[in-house]
């Protein structure tokens, strides 16, 4: 083969394995990429900031929604459905669980945001959704959400849906447990 | 030293060996070509005897004939076998052919891996229709599979599946990087870049194409492949993970897989209508320069398939743009492809029937592409009929109807047989025919909101629908025709000339009728 042959065939073999990990690297991508845009919903737990908390803020409303992934038998609910906030001022909100089983059962509450540019102003001190939860059978728990709408919300919102959907994850092992972990901090 | 030289030389001048062995152990070209080309149309069989068993079951409203989730491993069957079977193999036979022989290369680069490319193949779909046999049946999660369908809820044949299509990816980038090595550095001196055929120009695109985006293609089926048996979570929401991701990693791939699919069909039908017409082919600089534009613009549409997944409206506006504007080199193509007929002394032969049909109802497929890309109009018109109508007149009419041009085309110079062109006309009519009468009617019920994917269908869709099924047997059966004349010509018939067409123009057609074992192992003169 000639030398210049044996050239192109190297870029084109090393071509292949680059182009199969910037499949991988399209998953980070991904994420980070929802994270500076704050689209798909996704909220990350922010610190909290003096600087985000203003007087001069409008009323608008936040309505919560609860779901059961498919094969979650556990009872789960907001407190309340609809709630008015200020934006720049920190609330709180708690939604309610039960684990109706006779089983010891682990959950992950998984969050979104509509309207999707609203998720970027949504700021999360703390949430249920940042860690798993393990109920005994037949136990209860009120499950706290504390979190402030920005100032920067665009006017035109004036409602956002914040919903939840509770998967079982107890049958997951730790490994499972632990990447949940890395992705949620 | 020089004996030596001499005896070397010798060797290149036999014959193909005999029996099963020369198709086993076979590093030429032309013998891979033929393989290439028959797998391709048994697969294009089988995957054809699955939309038979589709549209029977489509004929009337309610379950007639099969199970709902034998339907669904129909219909991804189908799918797959079409894509990884029938096109992309059909294109790699007709480059493994052509190529060498268009830009005076003795062979292809890498004719040991060319082998390899080829042999592997009946494997990957050994494995995938063997899944047909398993406990909870084959894939049923459509050909896109989409995760979850294709993690938390798949058959357990899933495995086998993922298996496959590494397997077919193997096979697609190792003819993509023997095509792209050999375009590169085997060209004859004075085949310089711009002077090269065009369908050797839609090839070298075609082949960087499959290097960027099969190996994207392996990624998303390993990462299925670790969710389903690593616990890892790259798609389940419960564990971190996005099932839109897998959207997004899929369409990267599935975009620049659809012009995989189609470059190739643009390249052979420059050469057709060129040949017919008479005449030099219009504007061929603006043909390369199309081509590259719309592998390029590729890569950076793939979201149009997934609009109504809750992309931010910045984002689906940017790829309403970019898609349309593909429709720019499209039409650039288009309008080359009429300009070069413009005024030429035109004769109507089977391949030039095929390729003026293919500029006429891709153009129509095209078009309804372009209503898909309206953001607000894909809203309504997402995962209906209309869709289906759209990628069956671009794949059907535009990618198998080229195939069967080429095949008509070069079959004289591959068999040294001239077809018989009354068969050959009456196989293009129904074909015509029967495509038409099976996917124009599909964009009405598509617009009327029918669904795809389900085996079943409101009663308002019944008649199109019955038309739509009639048009699929008269086509479906009209390919057993093809068959039987691909197999005539084979074995007989009047002897090809060497140029065979008096207007062909070519390195491919200075050489005997049938082309001879090895051609060009001295380079030819090209000024």
């Amino acid at each position: 083969m000639k030398k210049e042959a044996k050239k192109t065939l190297i870029k084109l073999v090393v071509a292949v394995p680059l182009m199969f990990a910037f499949g991988f690297a399209l998953v980070p991508l991904y994420d980070v990429f929802c994270e500076v845009t704050g689209i798909n919903g996704k909220v990350f737990q922010s610190e909290y900031s003096e600087e985000l908390v203003t007087d001069d803020g409008r009323t608008i409303a936040i309505q919560f929604i609860s779901t059961n992934n498919e094969n979650m038998p556990w009872t789960f609910k907001p407190s309340e459905q609809v709630m008015k906030i200020e934006t720049g001022k920190y609330h709180g909100v708690t939604f309610y669980v039960k684990n109706t089983t006779d089983k010891k059962m682990t959950a992950q509450a998984v969050p979104s945001v509509a309207p999707s540019n609203a998720a970027a102003h949504l700021k999360k001190l703390e949430c249920f959704c940042f860690e798993q939860q393990e109920l005994m059978p037949g136990e209860e728990a009120l499950l706290p959400v504390k979190l402030l709408v920005s100032n920067e919300l665009p006017s035109n919102i004036k409602n956002i849906i914040l919903s939840y959907t509770i998967f079982d994850i107890t049958d997951y092992d730790d490994e499972v447990l632990a990447h949940n972990q890395m992705a949620m901090e | 030293m020089s004996a030596v030289i001499e005896n070397h030389h010798d060797d290149h001048d036999h014959g193909p060996a005999k029996g099963i062995t020369r198709w086993l152990y076979t590093t030429n070209h032309k013998d891979i070509g033929t393989l290439y080309l028959w797998f391709s149309f048994a697969m294009f069989l089988i995957g054809g005897a699955m939309a038979m068993i589709i549209r029977a079951e489509l004929f009337q409203p309610g379950m007639q004939i099969v199970e709902p989730e034998f339907y669904n491993q129909m219909i991804t069957l189908h799918g797959l076998i079409m894509i990884f079977g029938g096109v992309m193999p059909a294109f790699v036979g007709l480059a493994n052919w052509l190529v060498p022989m268009m830009i005076g290369a003795p062979d292809m680069a890498l004719p040991r891996m060319n082998n390899l490319s080829f042999w592997i193949l009946p494997f990957a779909f050994f494995i995938l229709l063997s899944s047909l046999f398993m406990e909870g049946g084959a894939p049923n999660f459509g050909w896109t599979f989409y995760a979850p369908l294709s993690t938390t809820y798949a058959p357990p044949s899933v495995t086998f599946f993922i298996f496959s299509v590494h397997i077919m990816g193997a096979s697609s980038i190792m003819g993509a990087i023997n095509v792209v090595v050999t375009i590169m550095n085997m060209r004859a001196p004075g085949v310089t870049l711009m002077k090269m055929p065009l369908f050797v120009w839609s090839w070298l695109i075609t082949a960087y194409l499959l290097i960027a985006v099969m190996p994207v293609l392996a990624g998303a089926v390993t990462m299925m492949l670790m969710d389903i048996h690593f616990g890892t979570s790259f798609f389940n929401a419960a564990g971190g993970g996005d099932p839109v991701l897998f959207q997004h990693i899929f369409w990267f791939f599935g975009h620049p897989e659809v012009y995989i699919m189609i470059l190739p069909a643009f390249g052979i039908v420059s050469h057709i209508i060129e040949t017919f017409s008479r005449k030099q082919l219009f504007g061929y600089s603006s043909m390369v320069w199309a081509m590259l534009s719309i592998a390029i613009l590729s890569f950076v549409v793939w979201a149009h398939h997934m609009f109504t997944v809750g992309l931010p409206l910045a984002a689906e506006i940017f790829f309403m743009w970019a898609t349309m504007l593909i429709a720019v080199p499209t039409g650039v193509k288009v309008f080359n492809w009429v300009a070069t007929m413009f005024r030429g002394s035109l004769t109507f032969e089977t391949p030039m029937l095929f390729a003026v049909a293919f500029v006429v109802l891709f153009t129509i497929g095209g078009l309804s592409g372009l209503m898909l890309a309206i953001v607000p109009a894909d809203f309504q018109y997402h995962d209906t009929y209309f869709v289906v109508a759209h990628f069956h007149y671009v794949l059907v009419p535009g990618a198998i109807f080229s195939i069967m041009a080429a095949v008509y085309y070069w079959i004289p110079k591959w068999s040294g047989n001239m077809y018989d062109e009354r068969l050959g006309k009456l196989h293009f009519w129904l074909s015509f025919i029967g495509v038409n009468v099976t996917f124009f009617p599909q964009h009405f019920i598509g617009l009327a909101g029918m669904p795809r994917r389900y085996p079943d269908y409101a009663l308002i869709f019944a008649d199109w629908n019955m038309v739509s099924s009639i048009g699929a047997f008269l086509f479906g059966f009209s390919q057993l025709l093809f068959l039987f004349i691909v197999i005539k010509t084979v074995m007989g018939g009047k002897k090809a000339t060497d140029q065979v067409w008096e207007g062909a123009k070519g390195l491919e057609w200075t050489v005997a009728s049938p082309a001879p074992y090895h051609t060009f192992s001295t380079p030819p003169k090209v000024d």
